[in-house]
Formats: C-alpha cells, sequence, structure tokens
C-alpha cells in the first residue's frame, strides 16, 4: 500500500533579499485510500507544502523527510515525483501556448505511465473523462490553460488526476473560485478517483465548503508552518462555527 | 547592448495604426527607393531602417568597402524539365520590375552584380517537383540577384537554400503572371560567421497566389526585406517566417506589403524562438493600404518566445489605412516567455525538461512548419529545431 511520509518538514523560501521559514516542521502521513484535509488561514504555509512536496524550484528544503513507499521524494527531480506517483492540482494553473491540451495529456500520460497509450483506448479514454467532467470535445484542441476561465482550469486538473491516476494527489484549493456547479463536478471528479481506493487525497482547502462533496478521513488544521490540531470530519465542522481564530491569536510566532 | 532580463523591460512590442493622408512607411525611410547605390547615403545606425541593425557586423556591405571575390559563393539551379534557367547580363529588360531597392545595401547589390540568374515558368505549365536554387558560400562576398517569374496560370514551388559561409547582398525577384501560383521558401541554414542582407521583391498579379515561408536559422547576421506589391486585382499573398535566433545571432525580418490594387488579399504570420546571451530578433511588418486599395483584407501577426534569458526581440507591427471601403485590417504582436513555472507544470506531470522545451517549441512552430509543403524541407527544419533545442539544455 502507497503511503506518504512527511516527517519535521522544513522549508524556507527567499523574498526581499531575506530568507524566510514558511514550514516548521511538518508531519503528515497520508496511505493509499485514505483522504486528508488540511484546512488552515490564508498565509500559514498549506499551498508551500503543497508546491514543496511537488518540487517547486522556489522553496528551499532546511529539514526533515518526504518519503513515497521508503523512496527519498526529496531527492527526486519535479518528473521523477510525478512519475513516481505524485500529482499536484495546482491552484493557479499556468498557461502553455503552444501546446494543446490534447498533446499535453498524451506526453503526460506517456510519461507517467512508462510507454505511449495506445491510440485508439486513448481517445476513448480521453474522450469519456473529458465528458463525465462537462469538458466540451473542442477543449481537447484549445492550447493548455491558455485563455481557460477558472471553472475551466480547475477541471482541467481534474482530467488530469482522472487520466494519470497518481498513488498521491495533492490538491491545492481546487475548490477556489468554483461556483457551486463546479465544485459539484469537480468534487465528483476527485470522489471518482478516490472510489478506486488506490488513491491518497491531500486536500488543502480555505474553506469547509468542499467538504460536504469530499468527506475527509481525517482533518488538520495547519497554522504557523505546521500542524496544530489533526482530528475526524467534525473537526471541520468545528471550524466552519469557529473560524481560525483559536489557532491565529497568539498562535505560531513568526 | 541592453540585456533582457525579462521581457516587458528587455524587449520592446509597438504597434501603430496610422490613417494618414502621408505615408509614415514611406517617410521614414532615409531617401527613396533607387537602382543607385549613390542615392543613399552611409547609414550611421540611427536611420528608422537601420537603427536595430548591427552595422558594424555587416562586412562592409553598406558602406562600399565588401568587395565581390571571385568564386566564393556558388549558385546552383536545379529545375524540374519546362522551366527554363538562364543567366543573363545586367541589361536584360527583365531584370528590375518587381521592386526597386529599399536601402543602401539593397542598392549596393543592384548595382555590383555582374549577372543575374533567370528562372521562368512558362504560361500554364504547372510544376509537380520544386525548382531548387542552392546558395552555397565558401568564404566568399558576393552581390547576387535573381529573378523568378510564373507566366499566366503557371504554378510552382522554388527552394532557395542558403548554406555556407558567405557575405551575402542580393535582391531576389518574383513576378506572377495572372492566375500563377509560387510557394517560394527561403531557407537562411547559414554557418555561424555569414552576413546575409537581401530584399525579396513580389510583383503578384491579378487572381495571383503568392506564399513566401522564410525560414531563418544560421548566420551571424541576416537581414531580409520581403516585400509584395500587386499587378491587378483579386491577388493574394501569404508571408509566413519562423526564425530560430541563438546566442549572438541577429536575425532581422522588415516586411512590407503594399496594397496598392483593389480587392487584394494579404496575410503575414512570422514566429521566432530566442535562446541564448544577446539573441536578437528583428520583426518589422509594414502594411499600407493605398486610398485606391478598396476591398482590401489584411492581417499580420508577430509571434515571439523566448526561451532563456539574455535574448532580445523588437517587434513592430505597423498598418497604414488610406481608404475606409476595406474588408479587414488586423495586426497584432506578442512576446511571450517559455518560463520556470511552465517547465515546472509540465514537469510536475512527469514530462522531463527537455521534453517539456521540445513540446513548448513544436507546438509553437508547428502551424508554420505546415505551410512549407516540402517534404525534406520540413523534415530538415524540425530535425533543425531539434539540434537547437538540444544547444539549450
Amino acid at each position: 500500500m502507497a503511503t506518504l511520509e512527511i516527517r519535521d518538514l522544513r522549508v524556507t523560501v527567499e523574498a526581499d533579499n531575506a530568507t524566510k521559514e514558511i514550514l516548521k516542521g511538518v508531519d503528515l502521513t497520508v496511505k493509499q485510500g485514505e483522504t486528508h484535509a488540511i484546512m488552515g488561514p490564508n498565509g500559514s504555509g498549506k499551498s508551500t507544502l503543497a508546491y514543496s512536496l511537488a518540487g517547486h524550484p522556489k522553496y528551499t528544503i532546511t529539514g526533515g523527510t518526504v518519503t513515497l513507499d521508503g523512496e527519498d521524494v526529496l531527492e527526486m527531480s519535479v518528473d521523477e515525483r510525478a512519475r513516481a506517483g505524485l500529482f499536484l492540482a495546482m491552484q493557479y494553473p499556468v498557461e502553455v501556448p503552444g501546446v494543446s491540451v490534447s498533446n499535453f495529456l498524451r506526453t503526460s500520460a506517456t510519461a507517467v505511465r512508462g510507454e505511449a497509450p495506445k491510440l485508439r483506448t486513448w481517445v476513448k479514454e480521453v474522450k469519456e473523462a473529458m465528458e463525465r467532467l462537462n469538458m466540451d470535445p473542442s477543449f481537447a484542441e484549445r492550447n493548455v490553460n491558455e485563455g481557460f476561465s477558472g471553472g475551466e482550469k480547475k477541471r482541467h486538473e481534474i482530467l488530469q488526476l482522472e487520466l494519470l491516476k497518481p498513488k498521491v494527489a495533492i490538491l491545492d484549493e481546487t475548490d477556489s473560485g468554483l461556483d457551486v456547479d463546479a465544485l459539484r463536478v469537480v468534487s465528483e471528479g476527485v470522489n471518482r478517483v478516490r472510489e478506486t481506493g488506490e488513491v491518497g487525497t491531500l486536500l488543502i482547502t480555505h474553506y469547509t465548503r468542499i467538504l460536504r462533496y469530499i468527506k475527509p478521513d481525517h482533518v488538520h488544521v495547519f497554522a504557523g508552518g505546521r500542524i496544530v490540531e489533526s482530528g475526524g470530519a467534525e473537526l471541520a465542522d468545528k471550524l466552519e462555527n469557529e473560524g481560525y481564530e483559536a489557532y491565529t491569536k497568539g498562535g505560531a510566532s513568526e | 547592448m541592453a540585456e533582457a532580463q525579462n521581457i516587458p523591460v528587455g524587449s520592446t512590442t509597438a504597434g501603430q495604426i496610422a490613417v494618414a493622408a502621408e505615408s509614415t512607411v514611406a517617410t521614414r525611410m532615409s531617401a527613396p527607393p533607387s537602382f543607385d547605390v549613390q542615392d543613399f547615403p552611409v547609414p550611421h545606425g540611427r536611420e528608422e531602417e537601420w537603427r536595430f541593425t548591427p552595422l558594424e557586423r555587416l562586412r562592409g556591405l553598406h558602406d562600399g568597402t565588401a568587395v565581390a571575390a571571385g568564386e566564393g559563393v556558388k549558385v546552383a539551379v536545379e529545375a524540374p524539365e519546362g522551366v527554363t534557367v538562364e543567366v543573363v547580363d545586367r541589361d536584360d529588360p527583365r531584370l528590375g520590375r518587381a521592386g526597386t531597392p529599399v536601402d543602401r545595401v539593397a542598392a549596393q547589390a543592384y548595382s555590383a552584380f555582374e549577372q543575374a540568374g533567370v528562372v521562368t515558368v512558362p504560361k500554364e505549365t504547372v510544376l509537380t517537383e520544386p525548382i531548387r536554387i542552392a546558395v552555397h558560400g565558401e568564404g566568399g562576398v558576393r552581390y547576387g540577384h535573381q529573378v523568378v517569374e510564373l507566366g499566366a496560370f503557371a504554378e510552382a514551388v522554388v527552394v532557395i537554400d542558403h548554406t555556407g559561409d558567405a557575405v551575402l547582398a542580393a535582391n531576389v525577384e518574383y513576378v506572377l503572371g495572372d492566375g500563377a501560383k509560387l510557394t517560394v521558401v527561403s531557407v537562411q541554414d547559414w554557418d555561424d560567421k555569414a552576413v546575409h542582407v537581401a530584399q525579396h521583391s513580389a510583383l503578384v498579379g491579378r487572381d495571383a497566389s503568392f506564399k513566401s515561408v522564410v525560414v531563418t536559422f544560421g548566420g551571424d547576421v541576416v537581414r531580409l526585406h520581403p516585400r509584395v506589391s500587386y499587378a491587378g486585382p483579386g491577388a493574394e499573398a501569404e508571408l509566413f517566417g519562423l526564425y530560430f535566433t541563438d546566442a549572438g545571432q541577429h536575425h532581422e525580418h522588415r516586411l512590407l506589403v503594399d496594397h496598392n490594387v483593389p480587392h487584394c488579399k494579404s496575410n503575414v504570420v512570422y514566429k521566432g524562438a530566442l535562446q541564448g546571451e544577446s539573441a536578437h530578433a528583428v520583426w518589422i511588418g509594414d502594411v499600407l493600404i493605398e486610398a485606391r486599395a478598396e476591398g482590401t483584407d489584411t492581417y499580420e501577426m508577430n509571434r515571439n518566445l523566448v526561451l532563456t534569458d539574455g535574448a532580445r526581440v523588437d517587434s513592430v507591427p505597423n498598418l497604414e489605412i488610406e481608404t475606409g471601403e476595406i474588408v479587414g485590417a488586423g495586426h497584432a504582436s506578442a512576446t511571450g516567455r517559455f518560463d520556470d513555472e511552465q517547465l515546472f507544470y509540465l514537469m510536475a506531470r512527469g514530462i522531463p525538461a527537455d521534453e517539456a522545451r521540445r513540446l513548448v517549441v513544436r507546438g509553437f512552430f508547428a502551424e508554420l512548419v505546415q505551410q512549407i509543403a516540402v517534404p525534406d524541407i520540413e523534415e530538415r527544419l524540425l530535425a533543425k529545431i531539434e539540434t537547437e533545442l538540444e544547444a539549450t539544455v
């Protein structure tokens, strides 16, 4: 069973000619089939956690370990992490002019699966996955994320999640900027992948709204660069009622 | 030279649509067009038409000090049956019809060439194989002149292939009879030190179609003037260009489409990728719709993709409209960067860095490569793109 283990992860970022520590010792274990929600106020370091796990060059790891099935993730390049089974659905997916969605998906699937998918089954696979996400077929011929609406970008991220079938999926504020209909479509996509039981999900969010559609097994409160409280789904209800104030007031120091 | 750390600072994309009685395209030049080099002052670099060009690297083409030397540049023409290939003297009446030199180097070439090549496709002859003109430099200096003429309703593809090392100034004329169809692919695949300055003038007959694909990869300095004017209504011109500008290279494409006749079309698409320190690409796209050119339909676009720091792009589309009675007129120019965020996004989907870069550049050029329609040139071009990209990683 695939397991992502994060131990005492410490991360800094360079900003305004100064080094700032953002993650201050994160401990978390995500197993295949589990869904963990990470909730926290703005600026708590949630997205830094997501991007550090994916290997974004902006972040410097200063301590701790991350392993996927015992393999050292921090030693891997960004593409190696993806091929090892990590997937990050981004909050702000990047426009890539000149590269069509269909070409991008096929290149990515070829890289992650280790061989080019057979063309005929692949076309069908993509078409069906797009239909389930209410994506127009013309989408495949557009350039990656270029001119996409917020909802289209997020659906495109979840389309990739469905096609790439990672071991661990990190969803970075996938719910932000979505209206209720889009949120439902995107959540259904995530749930389809979860129901296979083959993916561990790390759902990073500011709001509890998405948790009505995607039920977490574990909820963690993130504040001041670390997990400050963990519990079951009931913890989300508490946050819904009380907000993050209890964790930010005189909470973690800078 | 200013170094581009990012696009807004290091490069310019200036667009202009002028609606004026007096053409700024004409008045921006330091002298009116002429066949005589003496009519042009030696440029000093601040003239509008020279301000982007590194004169000191032109090896004397601009100031009369470059002297044509012997057999240093060879021209070989390979043509299918039915095509007439001639070498003619300066006084041949078929020379100088498609356009007059617009700058000092083109006028220098016209004033200095000794013999000209004339390739003629007789009327109603439809070729199935391309005409190939190979220009190969072996370190020499050459002033060249080439005419390609298609009779009425003739159809042909011409490939002009520039290779080797040369200092070359030339005028190339394309004369299209009524209803003729000509595709010209001009490949600048020079060695690193070559200097190539040329004016390509097309005169497009009534109901004729002219398509030009300019592919510039090599050389130290390449500066081309693809120009089109029309001899009758109903004609169309498509000008496509593709350049890959490496560290230290200067590639400059200065286009003019002169809508001097009613009911003609033009479509211009130039795309360039740049990489490396002091790579410099210049694109000037002038479209002039004269007062009499009612029913004109024109669009021009330039896109640049900057792959690394240190490269610079100057892109200036300029559209002049002297009549409102037109079908359409538009222009666009944009310079984008292949940046770390795009690279991260593609890599985060399992795609290795070199493959990611290839994906982006191939996608960027794909629509233009398809326009070439000469399979061996397309393959060579794709291979060339791969080689250029390997140099980046």
